[in-house]
């Protein structure tokens, strides 16, 4: 059993390897949620990798919304057992399981929604939350959203009900970056207060301040999963920076979805140490 | 002729909603959802008699897709169910996304299609519908006629795993199938042989294409008629075959000429069987508002237009 901790720089080189293997994707959302995506499905969620089934009933489910950070979402899967590591090596190429953005036609163990257009994941979150209801299924279903995702209508189609609906078996987390293709998030098209948003839909907010602490996110998933059952649908407002762990990096928009050439593949990888062995 | 006769006038929503509550009763994983239009789509007695199944999302046609999509996750058969026009454009990419690329269990059911809504007007008539559902790989696409057909088509799509496109309007129709037909997807259904011409229809057209049949038949034209009610996947081998007896072909539809059953015909046909064809469908321009009649008659969409139609493409033979 790895230590949690030798995740977060072995998932980066993955994504790093990936991306710059075929000089496509999107590495900056992805290394910033390295610390969520380890917490989540090493820690948090009750899962069961090794007999995956499309009917999620009897686990906990997690649904990716702002489907372009497969890298990342791969890379966690393959290294939690749900198949296996060598076939990283064929993201984004023609015939592969691992496609530019999430799909079950193909069957990769772990996927159960197509997603790339954004906004969508919510909604479907909803129905599997009400269906758990109906199947008196005590497990939970979690999200995550880019912040800029959140400027699509249906998202807040789907808040406005989660909350008037008290669909408490739900936590959505947002990626709270403050970073989107065109710029930052405040430039482009502003959230304003989305705590008291959230909050003005009935939903309780939790707010992860150091998004990239992996014992601060286990904690704050921790406090979202012991909030949840009350009346109201979870929201956790994960504050992280886009390109976290490489210098040149971190907090650039610029890598929403630019591949590493050789020489920004190198610096990376030389700052990420191998823990647990490269793809 | 078989002689088809009718002892009363049925709109194919309610054969809908009658089969939503048989359903209701008999299937567990059965649960519906609607956005805001419960009584127009006839999920009034399901919605009393299973509440804790039953999901008004408010107007919010885009999530209800969604949360359909989820509930197949948790082993659930979901019926979703507004006006066609708000759950076919409206959330097209929400059903291509998380329906139909993800290879969801959705029941699409699609009430007030077409011309029929009348007074209501153009922003109300689904007129692309099957166009753009058609369009959609692993996508089902029933548009069946009457009352009977209709309730026999909803039992059936609950049998099917996969997504389905079921169109369905609001006037009351002959109801003349029979009430205890089993319904086959993909199987069109023979109405009438003959060896002159012939009439594929689909939907509300069905009705006035017998019509038209009677009246050609009285003339001594011979009509291969046949019920057309899945548009996807056609019924490949007996349109090749009828198209080979008789070299001529009339597609009949409540629907843009652009997109509907008609080019799935012609586009089959000029690859197996190329055959001249006249199409009585809407010639690609938006409904207004009217009653459903006289805008069916308007666009040629009633019996007197089917007969010209066969004329036309008799001309071409």
């Amino acid at each position: 059993m790895a230590n949690l901790a030798d995740y977060l720089p072995q998932v980066r080189r993955d994504i790093v390897r990936m991306v710059h293997d075929v000089q496509s994707g999107h590495p900056g959302g992805s290394m910033g949620t390295v610390e969520f995506f380890t917490a989540l499905f090493h820690k948090i969620m009750d899962i069961n990798p090794e007999n995956f089934k499309i009917n999620s009933t009897g686990e906990d489910v997690f649904l990716l919304s702002n489907g372009h950070i497969t890298p990342v979402y791969y890379s966690t899967l393959a290294r939690r057992g749900y198949f296996p590591i060598s076939e990283l090596s064929s993201f984004r190429r023609l015939g592969s399981r691992l496609q530019g953005h999430p799909s079950v036609h193909d069957g990769l163990p772990g996927i159960r929604i197509a997603s790339g257009s954004l906004g969508q994941g919510l909604s479907v979150a909803l129905g599997v939350a009400q269906g758990k209801k109906i199947n008196n299924d005590k497990h939970l279903v979690y999200t995550l959203h880019g912040d800029g995702e959140l400027q699509e209508g249906q998202i807040w189609e789907a808040v406005l009900y989660a909350g008037a609906k008290k669909v408490d078996n739900l936590i959505a987390t947002v990626d709270y970056n403050n970073a989107q293709i065109d710029g930052k998030v405040d430039d482009v098209l502003s959230l304003g207060n989305l705590r008291a948003k959230f909050e003005a839909f009935n939903w309780h907010v939790i707010d992860i301040k150091e998004g990239n602490n992996l014992d601060a996110v286990i904690a704050g998933l921790e406090e979202a999963k012991n909030q949840t059952g009350k009346q109201k649908p979870v929201a956790v407002l994960l504050h992280t920076k886009m390109g976290y762990g490489v210098d040149f990096m971190q907090g650039d928009y610029h890598w929403h979805g630019k591949p590493f050439n050789d020489v920004q593949r190198d610096q990376a990888l030389a700052q990420l140490k191998e823990t647990l062995g490269d793809y | 002729m078989t002689k088809y006769t009718y002892s009363d006038k049925k709109d194919t929503r309610s054969g809908f909603g009658d089969a939503i509550t048989e359903l209701g009763n008999q299937n567990e994983k059965v649960v519906c959802l609607t956005a805001d239009v419960t009584g127009s789509v006839k999920m009034g007695t399901f919605a009393k008699q299973h509440p804790e199944r039953f999901f008004n999302v408010g107007i919010q046609e885009a999530n209800m897709i969604g949360m359909a999509a989820g509930f197949s996750l948790e082993g659930k058969i979901p019926f979703a169910s507004t006006f066609a026009e708000f759950i076919s454009g409206r959330v097209y990419d929400q059903i291509r996304q998380s329906v139909a690329y993800s290879e969801k269990n959705v029941k699409i059911c699609a009430s007030h299609s077409g011309l029929t809504v009348g007074e209501d007007g153009a922003t109300h008539q689904a007129l692309e519908d099957i166009g753009l559902m058609k369009m959609l790989p692993n996508m089902v696409v029933i548009n069946p006629c009457d009352y009977n057909q209709t309730k026999a088509a909803t039992l059936a799509i609950a049998q099917y795993e996969g997504p389905v496109y079921l169109r369905f309007g609001r006037p009351k129709v002959p109801n003349f199938t029979p009430d205890n037909q089993v319904f086959e997807i993909g199987k069109g259904i023979q109405l009438n042989e003959g060896n002159d011409v012939s009439i594929f229809a689909t939907g509300h057209l069905v009705w006035e294409a017998i019509q038209a049949t009677e009246k050609l038949e009285s003339e001594g034209i011979h009509v291969d008629l046949i019920n057309l009610h899945t548009i996807k996947p056609l019924d490949a081998n007996m349109v090749i075959d009828s198209a080979k007896k008789t070299g001529a072909v009339v597609s009949c539809e409540e629907h843009n000429r652009l997109g509907g059953m008609g080019e799935s015909i012609s586009g089959l046909l000029a690859q197996n069987q190329p055959t001249p064809q006249e199409f009585v469908a809407v010639n690609d321009v938006f409904g207004e508002s009217g009653t459903g009649e006289e805008l069916m008659h308007k666009h040629g969409l009633d019996a007197e237009g089917i007969y010209k139609a066969v004329k036309r493409v008799l001309a071409k033979k």
